[in-house]
């Protein structure tokens, strides 16, 4: 059989998307070790164990400082804002982008500005936020809503004009308000790419989380990688990285099963989302 | 304007910027009047119904509409099927027949809630029954087949009691064997909901089977020069009371001048299943 015809089995599916993982955390391993092995305290790349230990300090032990456990607490600052951050984007995208999607006034007064602003580097605003809001969660979560708002609320709009004509029409032959319409044909029809919106949103959003706690901060996943990187510590270093990963993971992950059981008629047609 | 006159184009033209592609299509349709309307492709017929429901306007004329000047957006008064997209993808079935109650009892929310949901619900029971959809209530469109997608659209469609019901190629995506079915409900409901019919078809002996009037959409001016300087206008008005003898005839002669077959080659083949059900 021609190699473009074969299929792997589940588990063997199952086995080889492990591979890669379990490839670089071998290379990694006797990388560590031959490292470790000429000089035992290189911090370039630290054991498996010693980042296991370093994590489980954060994680389980408080600290000698403020008694606070410093994972949980960067954890849930960093959420607290990456939350805050995309619920503000959403709900602009959900108001401002079906505005343009549904009223042909809407679109002629805000689609211009919506694109030029999408155009501004949003890193490029940090500074001002910084000025205007203080230094304070203000300016954090006001960055993650300038790098993110302007893509969903083009991406909705987009969605919401591209509802076909004829339901419209229908619905206007059903007798339905311009409010109505919005609310009952155009919201539903557009609250599945919301979320898909939001699932593309994540990854700026972690970007500019990051960015902003790495210049001020005093507690969030992304200021105590860059707090840590003046003593080299990449046993913490690392496993934040990875920890970071997998949070951004579990987020998109359960946006997905929402999207399919909150808009079981979308995942019906087969599109996967 | 006489009384038993319910829809009257008088003098209508159609131009998009140069192209003119529909000029000087006057009518009279009495009330009750099934009118079938076919047309070679791009004629205008489509544009036709779709001034019909206030979806377009004409650019020279009137439509009147029992007398009065047709209103400027499509409104509840003239019902409309679609080819496609005429169901709501987010509601399921029964949903989409109380859709029209709900958005007539509540403004601001456009839903029922509790009871007066469940008495709207049970009063859409015997058009659900009508259509043959009541085991199918609780599905999505995107459950159903083509042919119980479009008895839907037809059922959603006539919820508002319209004075006229517009129909746009509904059956034109359907195989053979459902459009038979789809036929003799929708010559049921015609005659129960005493509606007056505007239907554009594809199929010529469609036109013929269940018009009460056909109308047939063509250029008779030809300008070699510029195409796109004259638009198409009614060529033929026939009454289809019964079949007479020369409709035969007539038939082919019609075929040939909206250039489509006179019989479409897949009917007469029955499909194995026309009571179709999706696994």
């Amino acid at each position: 059989m021609r190699l473009i015809n074969r299929k792997p089995s589940r588990a063997t599916a199952l086995m080889l998307g492990l591979l890669p993982f379990v490839a670089l955390i071998i290379v990694y391993t006797i990388a560590s070790q031959a490292r470790l092995a000429e000089n035992p305290s290189d911090r370039l790349l630290p054991s498996l164990q010693s980042m296991a230990s370093a994590m489980e300090k954060m994680a389980f032990e408080p600290d000698r400082r403020n008694g606070e456990f410093l994972l949980w607490k960067d954890t849930f600052a960093s959420l607290g804002r990456i939350g805050a951050g995309l619920g503000i984007s959403t709900i602009l995208a959900l108001v401002i982008g079906l505005t343009m999607g549904t009223l042909p006034y809407g679109k002629a007064a805000l689609a211009p500005f919506v694109a030029a602003f999408s155009l501004i580097p949003p890193i490029t605003i940090l500074p001002i936020l910084f000025i205007i809001l203080g230094l304070g969660e203000a300016a954090k979560i006001g960055l993650i809503v300038v790098g993110t708002a302007p893509v969903m609320i083009r991406c909705l709009a987009k969605e919401a004009l591209d509802i076909p004509r004829e339901m419209i029409i229908k619905a206007e032959t059903l007798g339905a308000s311009s409010w109505q319409i919005a609310t009952r044909v155009i919201v539903p029809g557009v609250l599945p790419m919301a979320v898909m919106a939001l699932r593309l949103g994540l990854i700026p959003a972690w970007i500019f989380l990051v960015s902003a706690e790495a210049i001020a901060s005093t507690e969030g996943l992304g200021y105590r990688i860059f707090l840590v990187r003046r003593y080299m510590a990449m046993d913490i270093i690392l496993p934040y990285v990875a920890w970071i990963t997998l949070l951004a993971f579990m987020m998109d992950y359960l946006l997905r099963v929402l999207s399919r059981v909150a808009f079981r008629w979308k995942h019906l047609e087969g599109g996967g989302l | 304007m006489s009384k038993d006159i319910i829809l009257s184009v008088d003098g209508v033209f159609k131009d998009y910027g140069d192209t003119r592609v529909l000029e000087r299509v006057s009518l009279d349709v009495a009330p009750g009047t099934f009118c079938t309307i076919v047309g070679a492709s791009g004629c205008g017929k489509s544009t036709f119904l779709r001034m019909l429901l206030s979806q377009e306007h004409p650019s020279r004329g009137k439509i009147l509409l029992a007398g009065q000047p047709l209103p400027l957006e499509p409104t509840p008064d003239r019902g409309i099927v679609f080819q496609r997209y005429s169901v709501f993808p987010h509601l399921t079935v029964a949903e989409n027949l109380v859709l029209a109650a709900e958005f007539a009892a509540a403004p601001v929310t456009g839903r029922l809630f509790g009871s007066r949901r469940k008495k709207a619900l049970a009063e859409t029971e015997g058009l659900l029954d009508r259509i043959g959809l009541t085991h199918a209530a609780t599905r999505y469109p995107a459950q159903l087949s083509g042919g119980m997608q479009q008895r839907l659209a037809i059922a959603q469609a006539l919820v508002k009691k319209p004075r006229i019901l517009l129909l746009d190629e509904p059956f034109g995506a359907l195989d053979p064997g459902i459009r038979a079915d789809m036929h003799d409900l929708l010559l049921g409901l015609w005659e129960e909901f005493d509606m007056t019919v505007f239907m554009v078809t594809h199929d010529i002996n469609e036109a013929f089977k269940l018009g009460t009037r056909l109308l047939v959409f063509d250029k008779v001016r030809h300008d070699p020069q510029a195409p796109e300087a004259y638009g198409a206008t009614i060529t033929y008005d026939l009454p289809l009371s019964a079949p007479e003898p020369g409709s035969a005839r007539l038939l082919d002669e019609i075929a040939g001048t909206i250039r489509v077959p006179k019989t479409v080659p897949s009917s007469g083949i029955q499909t194995p299943n026309p009571h179709e059900e999706r696994p």
